[in-house]
Protein backbone atom coordinates (compact mmCIF):
# COMPACT_ATOMS: atom_id res chain seq x y z
CA UNK A 1 0.00 0.00 0.00
CA UNK A 2 1.82 2.94 -1.15
CA UNK A 3 0.07 7.00 -0.82
CA UNK A 4 0.47 9.25 -3.76
CA UNK A 5 0.34 13.52 -3.16
CA UNK A 6 2.29 16.39 -4.21
CA UNK A 7 3.43 17.15 -1.66
CA UNK A 8 7.20 16.81 -1.24
CA UNK A 9 9.51 14.08 0.23
CA UNK A 10 10.53 16.47 3.46
CA UNK A 11 6.60 17.31 4.46
CA UNK A 12 5.41 13.41 3.68
CA UNK A 13 8.15 12.56 5.93
CA UNK A 14 7.30 14.95 8.93
CA UNK A 15 3.31 13.64 8.24
CA UNK A 16 4.43 10.22 8.56
CA UNK A 17 6.26 11.04 12.13
CA UNK A 18 3.65 13.14 13.31
CA UNK A 19 0.47 10.45 12.71
CA UNK A 20 2.43 7.51 12.92
CA UNK A 21 2.16 5.93 9.55
CA UNK A 22 4.44 3.46 8.88
CA UNK A 23 3.46 2.64 4.72
CA UNK A 24 5.26 4.59 2.19
CA UNK A 25 4.73 7.87 0.95
CA UNK A 26 5.64 9.24 -3.02
CA UNK A 27 5.99 12.20 -3.95
CA UNK A 28 4.52 13.54 -7.25
CA UNK A 29 5.25 17.14 -6.77
CA UNK A 30 4.88 18.34 -10.59
CA UNK A 31 1.59 15.70 -10.58
CA UNK A 32 2.92 14.05 -13.34
CA UNK A 33 1.78 10.51 -12.36
CA UNK A 34 -1.44 12.25 -11.02
CA UNK A 35 -2.12 13.15 -14.68
CA UNK A 36 -1.19 10.07 -16.24
CA UNK A 37 -4.15 8.64 -14.31
CA UNK A 38 -6.21 11.76 -14.72
CA UNK A 39 -7.15 12.36 -11.27
CA UNK A 40 -5.14 16.21 -11.48
CA UNK A 41 -7.83 18.38 -9.81
CA UNK A 42 -6.51 22.09 -10.89
CA UNK A 43 -6.18 25.03 -8.66
CA UNK A 44 -7.72 22.50 -5.78
CA UNK A 45 -5.02 23.41 -3.34
CA UNK A 46 -3.50 26.30 -1.18
CA UNK A 47 -2.82 29.28 -3.42
CA UNK A 48 -4.46 27.58 -6.26
CA UNK A 49 -2.04 24.68 -6.90
CA UNK A 50 -2.79 21.91 -8.97
CA UNK A 51 -3.27 18.41 -6.51
CA UNK A 52 -4.85 15.36 -6.63
CA UNK A 53 -8.48 14.33 -6.20
CA UNK A 54 -8.99 11.52 -3.91
CA UNK A 55 -8.74 8.27 -5.26
CA UNK A 56 -7.68 4.61 -5.03
CA UNK A 57 -6.61 1.92 -7.23
CA UNK A 58 -6.41 -1.78 -6.09
CA UNK A 59 -3.76 -3.44 -8.55
CA UNK A 60 -3.22 -7.17 -8.61
CA UNK A 61 0.78 -8.56 -9.06
CA UNK A 62 0.62 -8.77 -13.13
CA UNK A 63 -0.29 -4.83 -12.91
CA UNK A 64 -4.05 -5.04 -13.81
CA UNK A 65 -6.55 -3.12 -11.83
CA UNK A 66 -8.68 -4.66 -10.33
CA UNK A 67 -10.82 -2.00 -7.81
CA UNK A 68 -11.33 1.46 -8.66
CA UNK A 69 -12.96 4.14 -6.17
CA UNK A 70 -12.71 7.52 -7.67
CA UNK A 71 -15.05 9.36 -4.58
CA UNK A 72 -17.96 12.24 -5.79
CA UNK A 73 -16.90 13.98 -2.54
CA UNK A 74 -13.87 14.83 -1.07
CA UNK A 75 -15.04 14.69 2.51
CA UNK A 76 -15.89 10.59 1.83
CA UNK A 77 -13.30 7.68 1.54
CA UNK A 78 -12.51 4.73 0.62
CA UNK A 79 -12.83 2.77 4.25
CA UNK A 80 -10.48 0.18 4.89
CA UNK A 81 -13.21 -2.57 4.81
CA UNK A 82 -14.21 -1.34 1.58
CA UNK A 83 -10.41 -2.22 0.01
CA UNK A 84 -9.86 -5.70 1.75
CA UNK A 85 -13.35 -5.96 0.44
CA UNK A 86 -12.29 -5.60 -2.99
CA UNK A 87 -8.63 -7.67 -2.27
CA UNK A 88 -10.39 -10.52 -1.16
CA UNK A 89 -13.13 -10.11 -4.27
CA UNK A 90 -9.84 -9.99 -6.49
CA UNK A 91 -8.76 -12.77 -5.02
CA UNK A 92 -11.13 -15.11 -4.85
CA UNK A 93 -11.56 -14.48 -8.87
CA UNK A 94 -8.37 -14.85 -9.63
CA UNK A 95 -8.34 -18.54 -7.92
CA UNK A 96 -11.36 -19.87 -9.82
CA UNK B 1 -39.41 46.23 35.89
CA UNK B 2 -36.31 45.19 34.75
CA UNK B 3 -36.81 42.83 31.87
CA UNK B 4 -35.19 39.07 31.86
CA UNK B 5 -32.29 37.82 30.15
CA UNK B 6 -33.39 35.31 26.89
CA UNK B 7 -30.90 33.03 27.54
CA UNK B 8 -32.20 30.56 24.00
CA UNK B 9 -31.05 33.53 21.73
CA UNK B 10 -28.05 33.41 23.43
CA UNK B 11 -27.22 29.66 23.50
CA UNK B 12 -29.11 29.49 19.91
CA UNK B 13 -26.19 31.29 18.60
CA UNK B 14 -23.92 29.56 20.29
CA UNK B 15 -24.86 26.35 18.80
CA UNK B 16 -24.67 27.43 15.42
CA UNK B 17 -21.37 28.56 15.80
CA UNK B 18 -19.96 25.52 17.34
CA UNK B 19 -21.92 23.67 14.41
CA UNK B 20 -19.63 25.53 12.22
CA UNK B 21 -16.17 25.26 13.85
CA UNK B 22 -16.67 21.88 15.60
CA UNK B 23 -16.59 20.82 11.91
CA UNK B 24 -12.77 20.44 12.28
CA UNK B 25 -12.81 18.01 15.23
CA UNK B 26 -15.99 15.99 13.87
CA UNK B 27 -13.90 15.56 10.11
CA UNK B 28 -11.72 13.12 11.62
CA UNK B 29 -14.13 10.66 12.28
CA UNK B 30 -15.28 9.29 9.09
CA UNK B 31 -18.63 8.31 10.80
CA UNK B 32 -19.93 12.34 11.59
CA UNK B 33 -17.39 13.02 8.21
CA UNK B 34 -19.35 11.31 5.29
CA UNK B 35 -22.62 12.63 6.50
CA UNK B 36 -21.84 16.09 8.95
CA UNK B 37 -24.95 14.39 10.86
CA UNK B 38 -23.41 15.86 14.13
CA UNK B 39 -23.22 19.69 13.28
CA UNK B 40 -26.53 19.37 11.18
CA UNK B 41 -27.65 18.50 15.02
CA UNK B 42 -25.99 21.62 16.37
CA UNK B 43 -27.44 23.84 13.52
CA UNK B 44 -30.87 21.98 14.40
CA UNK B 45 -30.81 22.76 18.07
CA UNK B 46 -29.38 26.17 17.84
CA UNK B 47 -32.14 27.09 15.39
CA UNK B 48 -35.31 26.02 17.73
CA UNK B 49 -33.89 27.28 20.47
CA UNK B 50 -33.36 30.96 18.57
CA UNK B 51 -37.00 30.39 17.42
CA UNK B 52 -37.69 29.82 21.04
CA UNK B 53 -35.73 33.24 21.53
CA UNK B 54 -37.18 35.33 19.20
CA UNK B 55 -40.88 34.25 19.85
CA UNK B 56 -40.06 35.55 23.80
CA UNK B 57 -38.24 38.85 22.77
CA UNK B 58 -41.56 39.43 20.11
CA UNK B 59 -44.36 37.74 21.95
CA UNK B 60 -43.60 39.36 25.72
CA UNK B 61 -41.24 41.84 24.95
CA UNK B 62 -42.07 43.84 28.41
CA UNK B 63 -41.05 40.34 29.82
CA UNK B 64 -37.89 39.48 27.89
CA UNK B 65 -34.94 41.08 26.23
CA UNK B 66 -34.09 40.57 22.77
CA UNK B 67 -35.71 42.38 20.73
CA UNK B 68 -32.92 44.57 19.18
CA UNK B 69 -29.97 41.90 19.67
CA UNK B 70 -32.70 38.46 18.81
CA UNK B 71 -32.98 39.31 14.83
CA UNK B 72 -28.99 40.25 14.48
CA UNK B 73 -28.01 36.75 16.97
CA UNK B 74 -30.88 35.04 13.82
CA UNK B 75 -28.74 36.71 10.73
CA UNK B 76 -25.70 35.21 11.83
CA UNK B 77 -26.89 32.01 13.11
CA UNK B 78 -28.59 31.54 9.29
CA UNK B 79 -24.65 32.86 7.47
CA UNK B 80 -22.77 30.33 9.71
CA UNK B 81 -25.38 26.94 8.74
CA UNK B 82 -25.15 28.75 5.01
CA UNK B 83 -21.73 28.74 4.98
CA UNK B 84 -21.10 25.35 6.31
CA UNK B 85 -23.75 24.16 3.76
CA UNK B 86 -21.30 25.63 0.87
CA UNK B 87 -18.86 23.78 1.79
CA UNK B 88 -20.08 20.86 3.56
CA UNK B 89 -22.36 19.85 0.60
CA UNK B 90 -21.31 22.06 -2.56
CA UNK B 91 -17.87 22.60 -2.19
CA UNK B 92 -16.79 19.20 -1.54
CA UNK B 93 -18.59 17.46 -4.67
CA UNK B 94 -16.51 20.21 -7.07
CA UNK B 95 -14.30 17.09 -8.65
CA UNK B 96 -13.08 17.15 -12.03
CA UNK B 97 -14.44 14.09 -14.06
CA UNK B 98 -11.76 12.19 -14.24
CA UNK B 99 -12.84 10.33 -17.41
CA UNK B 100 -9.76 9.07 -18.52
CA UNK B 101 -8.59 7.61 -15.17
CA UNK B 102 -7.51 3.58 -15.58
CA UNK B 103 -10.36 1.36 -15.13
CA UNK B 104 -10.96 -2.08 -13.77
CA UNK B 105 -9.21 -4.58 -16.28
CA UNK B 106 -7.13 -1.85 -17.55
CA UNK B 107 -2.90 -1.93 -17.01
CA UNK B 108 -1.94 0.79 -14.36
CA UNK B 109 0.03 3.18 -15.72
CA UNK B 110 3.69 2.24 -14.56
CA UNK B 111 5.58 5.14 -12.70
CA UNK B 112 9.09 5.68 -10.19
CA UNK B 113 8.64 8.48 -7.37
CA UNK B 114 10.39 8.86 -4.25
CA UNK B 115 9.17 8.12 -0.89
CA UNK B 116 9.38 9.86 2.05
CA UNK B 117 13.44 8.69 2.46
CA UNK B 118 13.90 10.09 -0.87
CA UNK B 119 14.08 6.32 -2.17
CA UNK B 120 12.90 5.79 -5.82
CA UNK B 121 9.77 3.36 -5.52
CA UNK B 122 9.03 1.99 -9.14
CA UNK B 123 4.96 0.28 -9.00
CA UNK B 124 6.76 -3.03 -10.76
CA UNK B 125 9.11 -2.94 -7.56
CA UNK B 126 5.84 -3.05 -5.44
CA UNK B 127 4.01 -6.13 -7.68
CA UNK B 128 6.79 -7.67 -7.56
CA UNK B 129 7.22 -7.94 -4.25
CA UNK B 130 3.32 -8.33 -2.73
CA UNK B 131 0.09 -9.90 -3.43
CA UNK B 132 -0.81 -6.58 -5.07
CA UNK B 133 -1.01 -3.23 -4.19
CA UNK B 134 -2.77 -0.26 -3.31
CA UNK B 135 -2.62 3.07 -4.48
CA UNK B 136 -4.34 5.87 -2.38
CA UNK B 137 -4.31 9.38 -4.02
CA UNK B 138 -4.24 11.97 -1.56
CA UNK B 139 -5.18 15.78 -2.15
CA UNK B 140 -1.75 16.37 0.41
CA UNK B 141 -0.96 20.29 2.39
CA UNK B 142 -1.25 18.26 5.53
Amino acid sequence: MVAISVEPPEINKRHCQKMGFTYRFLSDPKAEVVRRYDLLHPGAGPKGADISRPAEFLIDPTGTIRWVNLTENAAVRARPEQVLKAFDDSSERAAR
Amino acid sequence: MKRRWNWPLWTGFLLALAGLFSYAIFAQFPITRDFPWANLFLFCAGGILLVVGLARAFGRPQVYRGKMFGPILAVLSLLAFALFGYGAFYLVRQMPVSAGAPRVGEKAPEFTLPDQNGKPVALADLLSSSHGAVLIFYRGHW
